[in-house]
């Protein structure tokens, strides 16, 4: 920043009032510049701000419901610029509001994402459950917008902001904006939004627009979503054993001179690039050739490029089979598409990709034409396996790849591919941080955890323990984990046993689900160590639960239930009851996906 | 002796409530296929060894898993007599439990590989439903107590398989640990007492065998303890007792040294296990429990000589040993193909190679012996020497068994040249923990080069002993062979040439830390020189002592004088 005219917003100031500023202000040096817009951001707040303060005090509150992360980061965007804006602006992740507050609220939005097949995340369950019940009152003095976030590979993508948004209708407030859902390639989506919410505020709120807050830029860092590091790679070593039936990758990546950093419990976003074997089926399909060109966007590339680079073309979305079904004419997609067949559409979109729809039920496309059809490639997320205090300037993930056979062809996943056949180490990996913040461990290290990852579900609780032993946390640590078999994919085995011998991991809970008749897996392992979980939890102990969020985490939180039903003797129902209260108190704790 | 010198295999031994350890603890450990430390050294006296994958052991280190732990399963065969059952139970665990085959050991034993922890317990139990058992099999305690494998071959072969039996039964551990911790026996807690060995048991392994003359197939003198059995007018008349026989030795450490036994003097029948026990319980009180290097019996009387050992033995036992008696043997080796004992019963001795039974190509051993075993009313042999006979056939079987054994390509016609049939190799890489180079797995193609180099030289039809360990620690006994191959490290052997045809000579260095190569190039000249050299019937190894090319060893303590490496002449 050299010069206050460089400021975002147009200023609320007279041509001379500007100059006189800049006046002022010229010549300064950076941290002289910094002093400055803080003592002048202290006369906003103790001086210009009341002034403008609307009457009857309305005011801009910002909720957020996120499972990734990207609705914080919405969230949390939109709320810096209101606030520096000069609105009185208030940002809160569901999981702290108390939804009886929406009585005195005046302006609400709300961003929210929807968790895999149309559940709310963990953060607004409660906030939904509550909105959508009977207890819910009127709210015919509010206002409110949603931005609804989703995956479209999901039928229901964008189900927990849809039902918000219409059950705030029913509850008489009034929508200023019309919902806007987003897949996953949001950002363009909740930009817009976000600038439809800021020109519409001083109408909402019945103020002028208020001075702009003004301060000194803060060091943002470099590398994001949108400008992702080239992090160089150190290792990519399968870590499972010989005769396993899965590869799964410890990569390691370093950060130096990337300006990014990260606690334990955040993702790592992966720039994907998609299989080239599954980029030259589709080219044969299509019968064309990678240097032809397409627009994507407004932007002209080869469709070698669109094709690797830039689209997605492993995972399906509804609105793929629409637009395929609307050019193949009436067929049995069409009837999947058709309402009433919602579970069925579910499975097909499970099982299916882009290509597998395109073999199934030909048509005779060009390429432009198919592009246009395809969603832009996301990045991948994965929880981050490495303690940053235990490995500085380190990054490790833990990387499933993901290689099977179905309909008679080979698939691939585009990221865990990508790292698996292309990545050696000297390589590069486009990386940048996804912060978590409702995955993090105990702020005091004398808290116990209890830790449930099976498979790479693993990987953050290698950071979280990395990071206590650093830390000196005196609090105990306990793991779960569970896999196939016992000598294969037994994930990071040598350094449990080295945790367990030297005090950092104080009990580990393994379930190996195919080396014995029955299969065994940690929702088990639970239950048979019922009491002492329970006296765990007694003793405040946080729970985490990371990995698959389809069955593994549903079977594991039935079997908190069964814990605590057992142990506290209460009926199921207060059980849920308790472990909600748990999830509240940010003492049960899950990043699933 | 002070406590703190002994070795901390003693401790381990003194705190195991007779043999318990943490066994049961370690056996429940989800987190770790091996044991706790301790138990490792525990396990040898129930009969398994921990041992792990040593081709995957950087790879797997590298995947953040632990070594690919397994365990070899010993179980014990006294004399090697084996049922037609007891073959197809332990073939049906090999399969279900183990790596697929089995292994036939140089002590009549037979042997599991790559049973891992969870199976363990399964496995063992199984075979003590067949009635064999695994306890005493590896320890330091006496081991599988061995006799001429064929005792239907005269009255004598059958009362000296008795003693051996009977020798093997008193010699047994005490202990119910075994019993507890395997067969859900009743719980003692080592409250029982150890009447032979007492609490901490002997300071090192302790191996027994007994002998008919002329053949020295269990090769009595490489034997702790050895019976020499002394036919008079045709009858059993009594022991010849060696003691002090051993392979173990170290490499670079002159204090350690292959050995054969010592004749002490003669005994009568009845005297057999009261000298027995006297010879352990001197091994027990005198063997040197600070450096299990220095352990063995060899080196107790090599410290405080043959006479102070005779005198123990003596006032222990109540018994005067006699002097010795005569006696003479031709060979170590077995004798190969069908032989009829006085009962007009026939036995076959087919040549395993390497003693390994598994299907492999067009040899079909484990299939083949699975459907002899069907078949055969007699009993399997398994003799000293790594092979196995199949017993007690009668002559309107006896087609029958050649027709599976041709069916399934495992006749030893089929199999083996001379050389080969006298061949033996210890099971090294990859599961076992003390091998510096390959074994089991190289011996046979480096057979097929010197077998080229016999042939070219003329001595097609000669038989020559070879053996080859991984290790110096003598599995193979390779140091009573004609031509011993000790590993050194990859691909590098120490050759040792000049050992008696009948096991009653030690060989002497000839080449140090030898690759292929050299080891083809030295024998080639050997075999051109005794082949136009020799004197009528004269074995390789007599051929080579007689002219110089190594010296005569029989004692000991003269193996590591003046090593000679040929290619430093």
């Amino acid at each position: 920043m050299s010069t206050l005219a460089a400021s975002s917003t147009s200023p609320p100031l007279a041509d001379d009032q500007l100059k006189r500023v800049s006046q002022a202000v010229a010549g300064l040096t950076p941290v002289q510049l910094q002093w400055v817009s803080g003592y002048i951001a202290g006369l906003g707040a103790s001086a210009m701000i009341p002034s403008s303060i609307p009457e009857a005090g309305r005011s801009l509150t910002i909720l957020y419901g996120s499972q990734t992360g990207n609705g914080e980061r919405v969230a949390g965007a939109l709320a810096k610029r209101t606030d520096d804006l000069g609105f009185p602006t208030a940002l809160y992740s569901l999981a702290d509001y108390r939804p009886a507050s929406l009585k005195r609220e005046s302006l609400v939005v709300l961003v929210v994402s929807t968790h895999g097949e149309g559940d709310p995340p963990d953060d607004a369950e409660l906030f939904h459950e509550y909105l959508l019940s009977g207890r819910a009152p009127r709210l015919t003095d509010l206002s409110y917008a949603v931005l609804a976030l989703g995956d479209s590979t999901y039928v229901n993508f964008c189900q927990t902001g849809r039902e918000l948004d219409a059950r705030l209708e029913e509850l008489g407030a009034n929508r200023v904006l019309p919902i806007v859902e987003c897949d996953l390639d949001y950002d363009e989506a909740a930009s817009s939004w976000s600038d439809g919410i800021v020109a519409g505020l001083p109408d909402w709120l019945d103020v002028a627009p208020p001075a702009p807050r003004l301060h000194a830029v803060e060091t943002a860092a470099r590398h994001g979503k949108d400008n992702p590091f080239a992090a160089p790679v150190l290792l990519n070593q399968k870590i499972t054993g010989g005769t396993s039936t899965k590869d799964v990758r410890h990569v390691e990546l370093s950060l130096d001179g990337s300006g990014l950093s990260y606690e334990p419990g955040d993702s790592l976003g992966v720039v994907a690039r998609n299989p080239r074997q599954l980029v030259a089926q589709v080219l044969d399909i299509l019968g064309a050739s990678e240097k032809d060109e397409v627009l994507v966007g407004n932007e002209t590339v080869t469709l070698g490029e669109a094709l690797t680079n830039r689209l997605e073309i492993t995972a399906c979305n509804q609105g793929f089979l629409r637009a395929w079904r609307d050019i193949r004419g009436a067929s049995e997609l069409g009837k999947l598409l058709e309402d009433g067949h919602q579970e069925a559409l579910v499975e097909f979109l499970h099982k299916h990709q882009v290509i597998d729809v395109v073999r199934r039920f030909p048509v005779d496309i060009d390429a432009q034409h198919f592009v246009s059809l395809l969603r832009k490639l996301s990045p991948r997320s994965y929880s981050i396996a490495s303690g940053p205090s235990a490995n500085p300037g380190e990054v490790h993930l833990t990387v499933a790849v993901v290689q099977y056979a179905a309909f008679g062809q080979d698939h691939w996943g585009a990221a865990s591919t990508h790292i698996a056949d292309r990545v050696d180490e000297g390589d590069t990996l486009s990386v940048f941080v996804e912060p978590n913040s409702r995955f993090r461990l105990p702020a005091d290290g004398n808290t116990d955890i209890i830790m449930i990852g099976p498979g790479t579900g693993v990987a953050p609780f290698r950071a979280f323990v990395e990071e206590r032993v650093e830390q000196g946390a005196r609090g105990r640590n306990w793991l779960f984990f569970g896999d196939r078999t016992f000598s294969d994919d037994f994930l990071y085995q040598l350094e449990w046993q080295r945790h367990l011998k030297r005090g950092g991991l104080h009990r580990l809970d393994v379930a190996f689900s195919r080396d014995q008749d029955n299969k065994i897996y940690v929702q088990d392992r639970i239950r048979e160590h019922s009491a002492e979980v329970f006296d765990w939890l007694e003793q405040g102990a946080v729970i985490y639960v990371c990995g698959d969020a389809k069955r593994m985490a549903c079977d594991v939180n039935d079997a908190l239930v069964d814990v605590i039903a057992q142990h506290a003797e209460v009926d199921r129902e207060a059980a849920q009851a308790r472990l909600a209260e748990l999830r509240r108190e940010g003492r049960y704790r899950r990043d699933v996906y | 002796m002070t406590e703190e010198q002994l070795t901390q295999v003693e401790r381990i031994k003194a705190n195991s409530r007779h043999l318990r350890g943490t066994i049961v603890d370690s056996l429940a450990d989800p987190l770790t296929g091996a044991l706790a430390e301790d138990d490792t050294q525990l396990s040898k006296f129930h009969g398994f060894y921990q041992q792990d994958d040593r081709d995957l052991r950087s790879e797997r280190k590298r995947q953040r898993l632990e070594p690919a732990y397994s365990f070899m399963i010993r179980a014990r065969v006294p004399a090697g007599v084996c049922s037609p059952d007891q073959w197809l139970t332990i073939d049906a665990l090999a399969s279900r439990y183990a790596n697929g085959t089995i292994r036939l050991t140089t002590r009549q034993a037979i042997q599991l590989h790559g049973v891992i922890k969870r199976d363990l317990k399964k496995t063992i139990a199984g075979i003590n439903e067949s009635m064999l058992d695994t306890l005493a099999a590896c320890g330091d305690v006496n081991r599988n107590v061995m006799a001429p494998p064929l005792p239907a071959l005269s009255a004598i072969h059958r009362q000296v398989q008795a003693d051996a039996e009977t020798l093997s039964a008193h010699l047994t551990p005490a202990t119910r640990a075994y019993h507890e911790i395997w067969l859900d026996g009743e719980k003692l807690d080592g409250k029982e007492v150890e009447p032979i060995y007492g609490d901490t048991y002997l300071p090192r392994k302790f191996k027994a065998a007994f002998v008919v003359p002329p053949m020295n197939d269990v090769d009595v003198f490489t034997q702790d303890l050895g019976f020499i059995a002394i036919v008079e007018h045709g009858k059993l008349a009594g022991y010849n007792v060696t003691v002090g026989g051993g392979m173990g030795m170290s490499h670079g450490e002159p204090g350690t040294y292959p050995r054969l036994g010592d004749v002490l003097g003669y005994c009568e029948r009845d005297q057999v296990l009261a000298v027995s026990e006297a010879v352990v319980a001197t091994q027990r009180d005198y063997g040197d429990r600070t450096n299990r290097k220095h352990a063995r019996l060899k080196y107790t009387i090599d410290d405080r000589g043959l006479d102070w050992f005779r005198g123990e033995v003596e006032s222990r036992s109540g018994t005067r040993l006699k002097d010795s008696r005569q006696f003479s043997f031709v060979a170590n080796g077995d004798v190969y193909g069908w032989q009829e004992s006085d009962d007009g019963r026939w036995h076959y001795t087919l040549f395993v190679q390497n003693g390994r039974v598994l299907d492999a190509g067009d040899r079909e051993m484990l299939s083949g012996l699975r459907a002899i075993a069907a078949a055969h009313d007699g009993e399997f042999r398994f003799t000293p020497n790594q092979n196995l006979i199949i017993s007690n056939v009668s002559q309107a079987q006896k087609s029958r068994i050649d027709e599976l054994l041709a069916a399934h390509g495992i006749a030893n016609e089929a199999q083996a040249t001379p050389l080969r049939l006298h061949s033996l190799a210890c099971v090294a890489m990859p599961t076992c923990g003390l091998a510096m180079a390959e074994s089991e797995r190289y011996l046979p193609s480096l057979i097929d080069r010197l077998d080229a180099e016999l042939e070219a030289a003329g001595l097609a039809g000669e038989a020559i002993t070879i053996r080859m360990t991984g290790c110096p620690n003598g599995c193979a006994r390779p140091y009573v062979a004609e031509i011993g191959l000790v590993g050194k490290g990859p691909g590098r052997y120490n050759m040792y040439l000049g050992a008696g045809f009948a096991g009653d000579r030690l060989g002497s260095l000839f080449l140090e830390n030898a690759n292929e190569d050299e080891i083809i190039a030295a024998l080639r000249e050997l075999f051109r020189r005794h082949s136009a050299q020799r004197r009528p019937g004269e074995r390789f190894g007599n051929f080579l002592v007689r002219t110089g090319v190594v010296r005569s060893v029989r004692n000991g303590r003269d193996f590591h004088d003046g090593p000679v490496d040929a290619r430093t002449k």
